[in-house]
């Protein structure tokens, strides 16, 4: 997704990355990135949460239009309410993905 | 607060994502600037969430990822700002989606958005009528991606006069 970020950025058009792995985004050079400690799946926050979604999308706005330098990085100081082995475990989906079953059992040989 | 960019992810998926540097050939800073003022920018969204919309458009194809698992449909969906969550499907085997069924508008805040537009400070001009769905796992060449996707997805954005794009992957 970040080089994603970078081709649309190419083409012309400004972009922000709101993602929960900043530091990913920082190494495969993302113009402009907002971080939020969310759990996978959830990058503007909790569901009918609007005030956390819009303190995500508001900062997202922001650091498009007012970020002044490439790698621009500002992260969201939003704590997420659940906890996290709770959070961990409720992200996932209830069956391994693809690519991970083929992991797992690659391991098993 | 520092965002901890791998508290939720499985430890041995850790070394998939960190410290494997740029994708090839895309090392160089990319920089467009934004010209306008928000209050006059108008405004997309881009998730990797796989949503797509139900009754008018085929899902993502998960049946060839299922058997090809280091393959992911490099296709997009349009999807209007005025369409309601029960109207939104959701092709995406590696997160529960449950959430997203429930508020679609934690992947993709479309509504949001349109307040953004509309109450009193208007924070910015406008919001775009189609934004943008994609499924975020993709093959690791994103051959697809870059040659077909990324082309017509600027396209898009172009026609819909988006000003500046928000991207969220999942």
């Amino acid at each position: 997704m970040p080089v994603l970020a970078r081709w649309i950025e190419a083409a012309g058009i400004p972009t922000v990355i709101v993602t929960m792995m900043p530091a990913v985004a920082e190494e495969r050079r993302a113009p402009r990135i907002v971080g939020v400690e969310f759990p996978f799946g959830h990058p503007f926050g909790m569901p009918h949460d609007w005030g956390m979604q819009r303190r995500a999308l508001e900062l997202a706005l922001r650091v498009l239009a007012g970020a002044v330098s490439f790698g621009t990085r500002v992260d969201l100081d939003v704590e997420w309410p659940v906890p996290l082995r709770e959070a961990y475990r409720s992200w996932q989906p209830k069956e391994p993905s693809p690519i991970v079953r083929k992991m797992l059992e690659s391991r098993r040989q | 607060m520092v965002v901890d960019s791998f508290k939720f992810l499985p430890r041995s998926f850790r070394p998939l994502y960190e410290g494997r540097g740029p994708f090839h050939g895309e090392e160089a800073p990319v920089w467009a600037r934004f010209e306008k003022r928000l209050a006059e920018s108008r405004i997309a969204l881009l998730t990797s969430a796989g949503i797509y919309l139900k009754r008018t458009q085929p899902s993502f194809d998960l049946e060839r990822e299922q058997t090809h698992p280091d393959w992911g449909d490099p296709t997009w969906r349009a999807i209007p700002a005025s369409t309601q969550a029960p109207d939104i499907g959701v092709a995406h085997l590696h997160i529960n989606d449950a959430d997203l069924l429930a508020d679609p508008e934690i992947a993709l805040p479309k509504r949001l958005l349109d307040r953004l537009a509309s109450e009193g400070e208007r924070l910015i001009g406008g919001a775009v009528a189609e934004h943008v769905s994609v499924m975020g796992y993709q093959e690791r060449t994103l051959r697809d991606w870059q040659s077909k996707t990324a082309p017509e997805v600027v396209a898009h954005l172009r026609g819909q006069g988006a000003d500046g794009l928000i991207l969220a992957p999942v």
